[in-house]
C-alpha cells in the first residue's frame, strides 16, 4: 500500500459512495441471507421463524422427496465433472492453438466463435440444442445433457486458460526445445505446468456453470432424468417448502467452496 | 586467424525474409572453434535474427548454416548441439535452480541422478550451489543470469549462443559478468557467439567481432582492427567516439592522400584503395590520437582555438574549433596530464597527430 498516495481523487471520497455500496450489497445478498437463515427454521412455514433446527436438512436426506433429490444430485455431479473435464480439455487445446498458433487467418473469427455462446441468450442455445438433437434423432436422456453441458462450458473454461497462457512467454518453450526437449516434452514439462492454475480455474468455472444450469438442461433432458436444478424446480412448482431452502443453501455452499478454491489456485503460484 | 583451427559455425549466403522485409541480406561468415565471437550492431540490424537462425528458432530463407561441417539449417532446435542463453534468461519458473540446470541433460537421455550430479557441478562452477533448491524468482538478476549460463553449458554444447545476456544488469554487475563470461569461455573451450548492441562490451570480450547494420555485414575483424581500422563510415561512427570530417582528396602520391578539410586546412593520410583524387569522402580521427600544443609538431598539425573543456572522469574532452573549419574533439587522459597540456577556452593552439591517425572511409 502506498501510504503517501493522494486520496483526493480516490473514489472512496465521492459523496454517496458508501450508501450506494451498501445498497448494492443488500440487493445482491439479502435474498441469499434470508434463504440461508430460514433453511435452519424449525417451522413448516417458510415465513415464520420458530426456532433453529436442522430439521429440513434431515428432511432432504430422509424425507419423502429424498430419493428424487439424491438421484438428481448424483446426476448433477456426474454430469458436471464429466462435462467440465471434457470442456477443459477442449478449451486447453483451443487456447494452445489460439495463443501459440501464431497469426493465422480467421484467428479473430475463431476467438469470436469460441466466446460467442457467452453472449447468446441461453434460451436460444437451449431451443437450438433441442432442435439439433431432435433433427439427428438423438434420444433425450443423460447423454444429451452431458453433450449440451460440455458444449456450453467450453467458453467458460477457455477464458481463464487463454488468459493464463497469454501471460506465459514463448521463450520458455523455446528454451526447452533448445535444451533438447521435443515439442511434446516442451508442452507437457513446461507449458502445461505453467498453465495449470488457469486450467484449474477453467475447470472449476465450467463445473459450477454445469452444476447450476437450468434452462438448457430443462430443454434437452429426457423424461425421468433430473438434475438438481430441474428437480428443485419441479418441487417448487408444487409449493415452496423449507427443504428447498436447505438444498439451495447446500448448493450455495458448494459454489462458494469452488469459487474459493478457484481464487486460491489463481493466487497460488507454482513459480514461487 | 590460424588456418589449422576448425570452423565451428559456417554461415553461407544466409538470407532471411519476412514477407517483403529482408532482415538479412546474404550474410556469409565463419566462426572458428574455441572463439569468442560477437555479433555487434544497433537494434534491428539482424544480429539476433542470425543468432536465432543458428539456434533453429528461425528458418533460413536462402543459404546454409553448417556446424563443424554438418548442414544444420533444416534441423529443429532440439537436434542441434548448440544451446542458448536467452535475453530474459527464460528460466523455467516452476522448477528449482537445480532442475533447471539438469533439464537439458535429462532431455538428452541422462538418468535423473546423473543429470542432477552434473547440474550440481555446473552450479558450483558459477558459484550458486547454495541456491540449488530455490525457484528462479527468488534469485537476483545477476544470479538468474549465471543459472541461465550454467543451464546452457551443462549439456556441453558445441557452440553457446548468447542473446544480449547482460543487457538487463546494472553497469557494475555487467562489467563483472563480462570478465566471468570471458573466463568461462577460456575454461570450457566452447565456442561462444555473443550478440550485443554495446560496442564497449564487444571490444572487451571478443576475439573477433562482426559489425552488422541493416541486415548486412559491415566489417569482420579483431577488436583492434574494428576500432583502429574501420572500413566504412558506419563502423567508424558506431564503434567508439570519433571525429568524422567531410574531406576532398586533392592529391595522391607515394601511398599518401592529401586531403582538404575546408577553411584552408590540409591533412595527409594513408591512401585507401577505391578512393581516388577528387573524391569527396569522410575521414575518421579518434580523439585520443590527437595532442594539443602551442606549436606545430613534425607530423600533421592543424591550427585552432579551444572552445570548451569537458571533464569525463578518466579523460578530459576538449572541443577545438579550427580557423574557419570544422570542430574537433580531443581527448586527453587524466593520467597523462603531466606530459600533455590542457588549454583554457579561448586559447589559440595546434592540434597535432601522427600520420596514420586519420583514416579515409569508404561510405
Amino acid at each position: 500500500m502506498a501510504a503517501a498516495k493522494s486520496t483526493r481523487f480516490d473514489i472512496k471520497s465521492y459523496r454517496g459512495f458508501k450508501s450506494i455500496t451498501l445498497l448494492c450489497l443488500f440487493i445482491l445478498y439479502a435474498p441469499l441471507v434470508v434463504v440461508t437463515i430460514y433453511s435452519f427454521n424449525a417451522s413448516n412455514s417458510i415465513t415464520t421463524w420458530e426456532g433453529a433446527s436442522f430439521h429440513w436438512y434431515a428432511d432432504v436426506f430422509t424425507g419423502p422427496e429424498s430419493e428424487k433429490f439424491k438421484s438428481a444430485a448424483f446426476n448433477s455431479f456426474v454430469i458436471a465433472i464429466v462435462a467440465a473435464t471434457l470442456a477443459t480439455t477442449i478449451a486447453t487445446l483451443a487456447a494452445t492453438g489460439m495463443v501459440r498458433g501464431g497469426k493465422f487467418r480467421l484467428r479473430a473469427l475463431s476467438f469470436g466463435l469460441i466466446s460467442l455462446p457467452l453472449m447468446v441468450p441461453e434460451i436460444v442455445t437451449a431451443v437450438a440444442t433441442l432442435i439439433f438433437f431432435n433433427s439427428i434423432g438423438f434420444d433425450r436422456g443423460t447423454m444429451t445433457i452431458l453433450l449440451a453441458h460440455t458444449a456450453f462450458c467450453i467458453p467458460f473454461a477457455y477464458l481463464p486458460i487463454s488468459a493464463r497462457m497469454q501471460g506465459i512467454e514463448d521463450s520458455y518453450e523455446q528454451a526447452a526445445m533448445d535444451l533438447y526437449a521435443t515439442k511434446r516434452q516442451a508442452f507437457t514439462k513446461i507449458l502445461l505446468p505453467l498453465m495449470m492454475p488457469g486450467i484449474i480455474s477453467g475447470f472449476i468455472l465450467a463445473f459450477i456453470v454445469s452444476l447450476d444450469d437450468f434452462i438448457i438442461t430443462n430443454f434437452v433432458k429426457g423424461a425421468g432424468v433430473e438434475t438438481l436444478p430441474t428437480a428443485i424446480f419441479g418441487s417448487v412448482k408444487q409449493g415452496i417448502k423449507p427443504n428447498i431452502m436447505a438444498i439451495s443453501t447446500m448448493l450455495l455452499g458448494v459454489s462458494v467452496l469452488m469459487v474459493t478454491i478457484s481464487y486460491l489456485v489463481s493466487k497460488s503460484d507454482n513459480t514461487k | 586467424m590460424p588456418l589449422d583451427r576448425e570452423i565451428a559455425i559456417d554461415v553461407r549466403n544466409a538470407v532471411k525474409r519476412y514477407g517483403d522485409f529482408t532482415a538479412l541480406k546474404q550474410i556469409s561468415l565463419s566462426i572458428m572453434d574455441n572463439e569468442f565471437f560477437t555479433l555487434l550492431g544497433p537494434s534491428g540490424c539482424g544480429k539476433t535474427t542470425l543468432l536465432r537462425m543458428i539456434a533453429g528458432f528461425e528458418d533460413v530463407t536462402q543459404g546454409g548454416i553448417y556446424l563443424y561441417g554438418d548442414e544444420i539449417e533444416n534441423l529443429p532446435p532440439n537436434q542441434r548441439p548448440v544451446n542458448t542463453v536467452f535475453q530474459n534468461y527464460a528460466l523455467f519458473p516452476h522448477m528449482t535452480i537445480l532442475d533447471n540446470v539438469a533439464f537439458g541433460l535429462e532431455m538428452r537421455g541422462s538418468s535423473k541422478a546423473d543429470a542432477r550430479k552434473r547440474a550440481g557441478e555446473m552450479l558450483e562452477l558459477v558459484q550458486l550451489s547454495q541456491f540449488a533448491a530455490r525457484k528462479p524468482s527468488q534469485l537476483s538478476g545477476g544470479q538468474q543470469q549465471r543459472v541461465a549460463l550454467a543451464r546452457a553449458l551443462a549439456p556441453q554444447p558445441k557452440v553457446l549462443l548468447l542473446d544480449e545476456p547482460l543487457s538487463a544488469l546494472d553497469l557494475k554487475l555487467r562489467k563483472a559478468m563480462q570478465l566471468e563470461l570471458k573466463h568461462l569461455q577460456r575454461e570450457t573451450g566452447i565456442t561462444f557467439i555473443f550478440v550485443t548492441h554495446d560496442q564497449e562490451e564487444a571490444l572487451t570480450m571478443s576475439d573477433r567481432i562482426a559489425v552488422m547494420s541493416a541486415g548486412e555485414l559491415q566489417q569482420l575483424g579483431s577488436p583492434v582492427d574494428i576500432y583502429e581500422r574501420p572500413h566504412n563510415m558506419f563502423v567508424a561512427d558506431f564503434i567508439g567516439e570519433t571525429n568524422l570530417l567531410e574531406v576532398s582528396v586533392d592529391k595522391i602520391e607515394a601511398g599518401r592522400a592529401i586531403c582538404h578539410l575546408g577553411g584552408g586546412h590540409e591533412l595527409t593520410c594513408n591512401e585507401v584503395a577505391g578512393i581516388g583524387v577528387g573524391s569527396n569522402v569522410h575521414m575518421s580521427i579518434r580523439p585520443e590520437r590527437l595532442f594539443m600544443s602551442d606549436q606545430p609538431a613534425e607530423g600533421e598539425s592543424l591550427h585552432g582555438r579551444v572552445k570548451e573543456n569537458i571533464f569525463v572522469g578518466t579523460d578530459i574532452s576538449t572541443i577545438v574549433a579550427l580557423d574557419e573549419g570544422p570542430d574537433f574533439i580531443v581527448r586527453t587522459s587524466n593520467s597523462d596530464r603531466g606530459n600533455k597540456r590542457i588549454f583554457e577556452p579561448g586559447t589559440e593552439m595546434f592540434i597535432n597527430m601522427e600520420l596514420g591517425a586519420a583514416r579515409l572511409l569508404v561510405d
